[in-house]
C-alpha cells in the first residue's frame, strides 16, 4: 500500500479576526480567517452568544459576498434618464456637494421635505439620531413592511416578542409551537433550539401552510390556511377556558386579568382600566373583598372580583376574557372550516398544551422576590413554549393575531418561567417605557422628540393642527394608528401622490424599493421616474446607498456606495436592536476586518460627514468642526444619557459595565474579546424579569433604564380601548367617519380575529392565497446574492398543491398564469405535495432584474425567476369612495404580504421562454461577474 | 487497478439525522469554503454569475417528499457526501493508484498529483458522491476535512469536519464507527442508525438516523381531551369562584 504521506496539520491562517457577521438579520459572530491580508475563510465564534461556534450557508458563504463583482466602486451622479442605469463616478467632496446642496435649503425652509427611510438598517439609534437633528419627521426603517406586528403586538401585551425580544427556554421546554416561521427569524438560534428539542425527544408542533425547511422537521405539521392562525389560536384558548386549564395564580399577580374594567357606559372612561387615587391600577383584593391597588404589599388579586356604584357593575378583565372567548364562535367546530383544521386536531393539541403546561409542571429551588415585596421560594415552569414571525404579522390581521399568541401564552402561565419564553435584555420593557412619537416641525431646528414610538390614545397621533397626517408614510395617524416602525412601503406612493403632501428629497439606504422590498414594483418603478408637466420629476430628488448594484441603484440620481460588511464598523447596541441572551444582556461590534480596495465609505460614516457639513446638532462640535471623524468615533464616544453609549462593554477605563465613561479603548477592548461584550444575569434573576426586583435592579444598574418599572402584561390593552373610545364618539380628537367602523370593531382591547381583507382582495373570484418565504441558504439579496449560494437557490419556480396541480392537469416543465385584482404573472410551475391545499408559494427576492446584481442577462434568477411583488398593490382595490385604502394592517399599518389571492391557470409557454412580465435591462455601473472562479488567497 | 486495505485501524465516518436536518445548506458551504482554501485544487465554479453555474461541491443536500399511507406528505432533507465505504468501488476502479482509502482511519482519498480525471471512479460511485472539477480536471471528493481532524494549528475542539462544525441543528457527528463504545455507534445503535443502499455491498461507513414517526398524538387520542368545567360563561364564573377559594 502506498499511501501518499499528507501533511495533517496544515497552517490553517495568518491570524483569525472575530467580527459579527451581516448576511442576514441574525448577527452571529464569526472567526475571519486571514492569510496574507485577504479573508480565507469565515467560520462561527464558539464563544458568540447568538450562534455558540456554528453558521449558516449564508455566514460561510461570506467571502463571495465581500468578494462579489456587485460591489459598488465609487460614489455615482446619474447622467442619463432615471431608471436607464447611466450614471459618471464622482469624488465624495463631490457626492457631499451635490446632498448637502439639496438638503441645506429643504433643512432651513421645510425639513419635512427630506424624507429618509433607511431600510434593513441595524443602526437604527444613530440614523433616527440624524433624522431627529435633521429636522424631518419622516424617518423610519424597514419595520413596517416586516414585523412590526410581531413587535408591536409583544410590546403593547408584555413587553416584549419574538426573536430579538425574547426566546424559548430551549433547554427545559417540553412542547414547541412554531407559528408562520419560514427559514428565517431568526436563523441559527432556532435551528440550534429545535436540536436541542430533538435530542432530548420534545416535541415541536410546526403550524405553516408550507411544510418545508423548520416545518419539516416539526414532529407535527398543522397546515392551516393562510390568515387564519388567530382563529386558530383562540379556539385552543376556548378549549383551555371551557376545561379551566388556565394559570390562574399566574394572571391574578402578573397580569391585568384582575384589574377592574369601568363599566359605566355613559362614562368618557367606559372600558377603561379603574385606577385609585394614587393612579394606581385597582384590583380586588381576595382577602377584604375591599379595591386596591394592584402592586399593594400582600394583596391578593381576585379575578372574580367587582364594584358596584351608581347602578354600573365594574367587572375584571378576566370575566371580559371569560365571557369572549367561551363565546361558540371560537369553538372548535366552528373554526374548522376557516382555518382547514380538525376540530378533533384544535382539541388534542389545546389539551396536549394543557397536559405539558399543568401535569408536566417544572419547579426550580431557587428563591426570588417580587415587586410587591413577597418572596417565593421556587420558581414554577410551565414548560411550554412558542415561536412566530411573519407568516401571522404580514397579514391585515395580524396584530390582533399575535396579540393571541401572546394571550395563550400567558393564559397558560408560560412567559418568562422556566420552560416557557424568556425575555432577552433590554426587553421586558412595558409601552409606557418607550418613548411616544413625535413631529414636531420647525425650519433650521431639530425634531421635537423621537421619530418612532408607542402610542397611548389618539392625543399621541402625530397629526397636523388641521387633522392630516403629519407624516408621508401616514405612520400615526387614524389609518394605522399603532404604526410603531413607520410605513416604508407607502412612502413612494404617498411622494408620488403628494398625499399628504409632497416632497423633495427621498433618501435611502439598503431598500431595494424598485424590485423585492415595494409592493406593486411595476407601478413603483413608474412612480420613481414620473415626470410632472414641466418635466421635472415627480419625486424630485433621489439619494441612495448601497454596497451592490442593486435594482434600486438605477433609479437614484446620487449613490453613496457602501462598504461590504468585513470593512465597516458597527454597533449591536442594546440602544437599538439587541442580540442579548435570556441569561446576558450582550452587545457587539463589527470592525473593519479588511480596509476597502475602492472609494467606498460605511453609510454611517458618511452620515457622520455629511451632518457635519450640514451643521447638524449632534454632528458638529461648538466650533462648528465635525464631531465624529466616523461611525467608529460616534461609537466609541457618543453618549446617549450621561455614562450610557452604543455600547455597554469595557466603558470608563475599561472595567464598567453599562454605565461608564467613553472609553477611547473601547473598541479595541471589544476586539481583544472577539467582538462582543456580555454581562451575565444572577441565577435568582433570570426569570420572572418584570416582577422580579432583582432583575429590575440589575437592570437599572447596567443602564437598561433609570429606575426599576416593573408592570403587569396588559391583556386588556388600554390604549386599543382609547383609540375604540374615540370612534364611539367620546373625546376631542375624533376619527374620520370613513374609519369610524373600522377603528371601532378591529381595536378590541382583547384579542380577537376578523378575515385578513378577503372581501377587498375578492377571495371569491381569486381563492388562492399566494406567499413567499426566504429559504434558510438565500436572505435579502445584499447578504446574498453570490457565486455559491446562487447555485443553491437559484431558481423558484411556483409551488402549487397537489389539489391545484391536478385541477390545471399540470406536467412538469408547465407555466401558469397567476392573475390578482391587481395584475398577472406567467411562471414556472413545480409540484409541492406537502402544502395546503388552497396555498401557492415560491421563494423570495430570488427573482433578478436584467443589469443588477454583476450576472449576466441569461442568468436564470433574471429569466425565469419572478416576482410576486406585481401581483400585490400598495392600495386595496379601490372601494369606488375615492379614497386611497392602504393594503396594510389597520392598527399598525404592517404591510399586507401575506393577504394576496389569486388564481392559477395553466399558460402557454412565454414566446422568449422566460417569466413575465420581462422588464427591459438597466445599464450596470459594475458591469458582469467573471465567468469562472476557483477561489483560493493561500499558496 | 488499486487495492482496498483489508481492514482499517479506525472506521471515521459520519452520522446524519435526518430527523433534525432542516435542509439549511451550512454544511455544504462551509465545505465548500474550507476545502476551495485547503486540501488540494480549489473547488472552481463555472459560468459563476452567468446561466446555468456549475461548481464542485464535496457535499450536497438533496430534498425529498414522501406520501406516507396516511396524513399529511412530509419533507426529508438529505445531505449527501463520500460515504467512506469499507469496499469502496472508486477506489479498486482506479487505473493510477490516486484514489486510496487510507489504513489509519479507512478515509477514502484522491492524490490529486495521480489523478488523471478519467472519471471511472465517478462512474463506479454508486451515490453520485464525487465531483470532477472542471477547471483543475481532478476529481475531488469529502476528505472528511483530514487536514482538520488532526490538525495541531487547530483548538481540540475544532479538530473535526468544517460541515460537522458548522451545522447549527446539530444534525451531524463525527467519530469512530469502528468503536462500538464511541458516542457515534453508540447513536446508531440508539436510533437504529441505516446503511444508504446496503444493496450495493459497499459498506458504507456513514451512517444515516431515519426520521422519527410524525404526525402523531402525543396524548391518549381515545381519551377525552380536556373536560368542561362549564359551558358558558356563567357557569365558569361559579367554577372560577370555587377554584379561586381553593387557592
Amino acid at each position: 500500500m502506498n499511501q501518499p504521506k499528507l501533511n495533517l496539520s496544515p497552517k490553517v491562517s495568518d491570524e483569525v479576526r472575530k467580527t459579527t457577521c451581516y448576511m442576514c438579520a441574525c448577527r452571529c459572530g464569526i472567526n475571519v480567517h486571514m492569510k496574507d491580508g485577504k479573508v480565507a475563510y469565515i467560520e462561527g465564534n464558539r464563544d458568540h452568544p447568538v450562534n455558540q461556534g456554528v453558521l449558516c450557508a449564508k455566514g460561510s458563504a461570506g467571502i463571495m459576498q465581500h468578494n462579489a463583482p456587485s460591489r459598488l466602486r465609487a460614489p455615482l451622479k446619474r447622467v442619463g434618464e432615471r431608471g436607464s442605469g447611466e450614471f459618471e463616478e464622482i469624488s465624495w467632496d463631490e457626492a457631499y456637494d451635490i446632498a448637502a446642496g439639496w438638503l441645506k435649503p429643504i433643512r432651513e425652509t421645510a425639513p419635512e421635505k427630506l424624507a429618509f427611510f433607511t431600510g434593513r438598517d441595524q443602526s437604527q439609534s444613530f440614523t433616527s439620531m440624524w433624522a431627529q437633528a435633521f429636522g424631518t419627521p419622516n424617518y423610519a426603517a424597514h419595520g413596517g413592511f416586516c414585523s412590526v406586528n410581531m413587535a408591536a403586538a409583544g410590546i403593547y401585551t408584555m413587553g416584549g416578542a419574538f426573536w430579538e425580544f425574547g426566546q424559548p427556554d430551549w433547554d427545559r421546554t417540553k412542547m414547541f409551537m412554531l407559528f408562520g416561521v419560514a427559514e428565517d427569524h431568526d436563523s441559527n438560534p432556532i435551528k440550534m433550539g429545535l436540536g436541542k428539542l430533538k435530542k432530548r425527544g420534545a416535541k415541536v408542533v410546526g403550524v405553516n401552510p408550507i411544510r418545508s425547511g423548520y416545518n419539516a422537521v416539526a414532529d407535527e405539521w398543522v397546515g392551516i390556511n393562510p390568515g387564519t392562525d388567530g382563529l386558530f389560536i383562540l379556539a385552543m384558548v376556548h378549549e383551555l377556558f371551557k376545561a379551566g386549564k388556565i394559570d390562574l395564580n399566574y394572571l391574578a399577580m402578573f397580569t391585568n386579568a384582575p384589574v377592574l374594567v369601568n363599566g359605566d357606559e355613559k362614562s368618557e372612561d367606559f372600558g377603561l382600566l379603574m385606577r385609585d387615587k394614587d393612579n394606581k391600577l385597582m384590583v380586588i383584593d381576595r382577602a377584604t373583598g375591599k379595591p386596591a391597588a394592584f402592586d399593594k404589599k400582600g394583596v391578593k388579586p381576585d379575578l372574580a372580583g367587582s364594584v358596584r356604584d351608581a347602578g354600573w357593575t365594574h367587572k375584571t378583565v378576566f370575566q371580559h376574557m371569560a365571557e369572549k372567548y367561551l363565546d361558540p364562535q371560537y369553538a372548535p367546530e366552528n373554526v374548522a372550516e376557516k382555518t382547514g383544521i380538525a376540530a378533533e386536531t384544535i382539541k388534542r393539541l389545546a389539551a396536549e398544551l394543557a397536559d405539558v403546561a399543568f401535569n408536566q409542571a417544572i419547579e426550580l429551588d431557587i428563591e426570588w422576590t417580587d415587586f410587591r415585596g413577597e418572596t417565593h421560594s421556587k420558581m414554577t415552569g410551565r414548560p411550554v413554549s412558542f415561536h412566530s414571525m411573519r407568516g401571522i404579522s404580514a397579514h391585515a390581521n395580524g396584530f390582533q393575531t399575535c396579540r393571541a399568541l401572546h394571550l395563550l401564552q400567558i393564559i397558560l402561565g408560560s412567559v418568562e418561567v422556566p420552560g416557557g419564553f424568556r425575555f432577552k435584555p433590554p426587553y421586558p420593557k412595558p409601552p409606557e417605557a418607550h418613548p411616544k412619537p413625535h413631529c414636531g416641525v420647525k425650519p433650521g431646528q431639530p425634531l421635537d422628540g423621537p421619530h418612532l414610538g408607542f402610542v397611548h390614545g389618539p392625543d399621541d397621533l402625530a397629526l397636523k393642527e388641521d387633522g392630516s397626517p403629519a407624516r408621508i408614510d401616514k405612520a400615526f395617524t387614524w389609518d394605522n394608528p399603532m404604526s410603531a416602525h413607520g410605513l416604508m412601503h407607502m412612502v413612494i406612493s404617498n411622494a408620488h401622490a403628494g398625499d399628504p403632501y409632497k416632497i423633495d428629497t427621498l433618501f435611502m439606504y439598503m431598500a431595494n424599493m424598485s424590485w423585492n422590498s415595494s409592493m406593486n414594483t411595476r407601478g413603483v418603478i413608474d412612480m420613481l421616474t414620473d415626470k410632472d408637466e414641466n418635466g421635472d420629476y415627480v419625486i424630485p430628488r433621489i439619494i441612495y446607498s448601497d454596497a451592490y448594484s442593486s435594482e434600486m441603484v438605477a433609479y437614484a440620481d446620487l449613490i453613496l456606495p457602501d462598504t461590504t460588511y468585513l470593512e465597516r464598523h458597527d454597533c449591536i447596541s442594546l440602544l437599538d436592536r439587541p442580540i442579548c441572551e435570556a441569561e446576558a444582556a450582550a452587545d457587539a461590534i463589527r470592525w473593519p476586518v479588511v480596509e476597502p480596495d475602492r472609494d467606498v465609505k460605511g453609510f454611517q460614516s458618511a452620515l457622520c460627514d455629511l451632518g457635519a457639513k450640514l451643521g447638524l446638532p449632534g454632528f458638529v462640535n461648538e466650533d462648528g468642526s465635525q464631531k465624529y471623524a466616523d461611525y467608529g468615533d460616534y461609537i466609541t464616544n457618543h453618549e446617549r444619557r450621561p455614562g450610557v453609549g452604543p455600547l455597554m462593554g469595557f466603558r470608563g477605563n475599561g472595567d464598567e459595565t453599562g454605565r461608564g465613561a467613553p472609553n477611547p479603548n473601547q473598541l479595541d477592548r471589544y476586539i481583544e474579546n472577539g467582538g462582543f461584550a456580555m454581562a451575565h444575569i444572577a441565577e435568582d434573576h433570570q426569570f420572572y424579569k418584570p416582577w422580579n426586583a432583582g432583575y429590575q435592579d440589575w437592570a437599572v444598574k447596567i443602564g437598561i433604564y433609570d429606575a426599576p418599572q416593573p408592570y403587569v402584561f396588559n391583556l386588556w390593552s388600554e390604549p386599543m380601548r382609547r383609540f375604540q373610545l374615540a370612534a364611539e364618539g367620546h373625546g376631542t380628537r375624533q376619527p374620520p367617519d370613513h374609519l369610524r367602523e373600522r377603528i371601532k370593531t378591529k381595536m378590541d382591547p382583547l384579542p380577537i380575529w376578523y378575515d385578513a381583507n378577503e372581501a377587498e382582495n375578492k377571495a371569491d373570484e381569486y381563492p388562492i392565497t399566494a406567499l413567499t418565504q426566504r429559504p434558510m441558504a438565500m436572505y435579502h439579496s445584499w447578504g446574498t446574492q453570490n457565486a455559491w449560494l446562487r447555485q443553491i437557490h437559484g431558481r423558484n419556480p411556483l409551488y402549487v398543491s397537489q389539489k391545484v396541480w391536478d385541477a390545471n392537469g399540470f406536467a412538469e416543465g408547465d407555466w401558469a398564469r397567476v392573475t390578482s385584482p391587481h395584475g398577472e404573472i406567467t411562471v414556472p410551475v413545480a409540484l409541492q405535495a406537502a402544502l395546503n391545499d388552497n396555498t401557492v408559494w415560491t421563494w423570495n427576492a430570488i427573482g433578478k432584474r436584467k443589469g443588477a446584481w454583476a450576472l449576466e442577462e441569461d442568468a436564470p434568477e433574471a429569466t425565469k425567476g419572478f416576482l410576486l411583488n406585481h401581483l400585490i398593490h400598495e392600495l386595496l382595490p379601490p372601494k369606488g369612495d375615492g379614497l386611497r385604502w392602504s393594503n396594510s394592517d389597520p392598527i399598525t399599518g404592517q404591510a399586507a404580504w401575506f393577504d394576496l389571492k389569486v388564481r392559477v391557470e395553466k399558460a402557454p409557454a412565454p414566446s422568449d421562454g422566460e417569466s413575465q412580465p420581462n422588464l427591459k435591462p438597466i445599464s450596470s455601473p459594475v458591469g458582469t461577474g467573471p465567468e469562472n472562479l476557483a477561489w483560493k488567497v493561500g499558496k | 487497478m488499486t487495492q482496498l486495505p483489508t481492514s482499517t485501524e479506525k472506521k471515521l465516518g459520519l452520522v446524519i439525522d435526518l430527523d433534525t436536518c432542516v435542509g439549511c445548506h451550512a454544511c455544504v458551504v462551509s465545505c465548500k469554503g474550507w476545502n476551495t482554501e485547503n486540501y488540494g485544487a480549489p473547488l472552481s465554479d463555472q459560468n459563476a454569475y452567468g446561466a446555468d453555474p456549475t461548481g464542485t461541491f464535496l457535499n450536497r443536500v438533496h430534498s425529498f417528499e414522501v406520501q406516507p399511507e396516511r396524513g399529511a406528505a412530509q419533507t426529508i432533507h438529505f445531505p449527501k457526501s463520500c460515504l467512506h465505504c469499507e469496499d469502496a468501488p472508486c477506489v479498486t476502479v482506479c487505473p493510477t493508484g490516486a484514489s486510496y482509502k487510507r489504513v489509519e482511519d479507512g478515509i477514502v482519498l484522491v492524490n490529486e498529483t495521480d489523478c488523471i480525471g478519467c472519471g471511472l471512479c465517478a462512474w463506479a460511485c454508486p451515490y453520485g458522491a464525487r465531483e470532477m472539477d472542471q477547471k483543475e480536471g481532478v476529481m475531488k471528493k469529502c476528505t472528511l476535512c483530514v487536514d482538520r481532524i488532526y490538525n495541531e494549528n487547530l483548538p481540540e475542539e475544532d479538530r473535526q469536519p468544517a460541515c460537522v462544525r458548522t451545522c447549527p441543528a446539530g444534525a451531524r457527528h463525527f467519530g469512530d464507527l469502528g468503536d462500538e463504545t464511541s458516542d457515534v455507534s453508540k447513536l446508531v445503535a440508539e436510533r437504529g442508525g441505516i446503511d444508504l443502499m446496503p444493496e450495493q455491498g459497499t459498506k458504507p461507513v456513514n451512517k444515516y438516523l431515519p426520521p422519527r414517526p410524525k404526525d402523531e398524538a402525543a396524548i391518549d387520542v381515545l381519551a377525552p381531551f380536556l373536560e368542561p368545567v362549564a359551558e358558558e360563561a356563567t357557569g365558569f364564573l361559579g367554577w372560577l369562584d370555587r377554584t379561586l377559594e381553593k387557592l
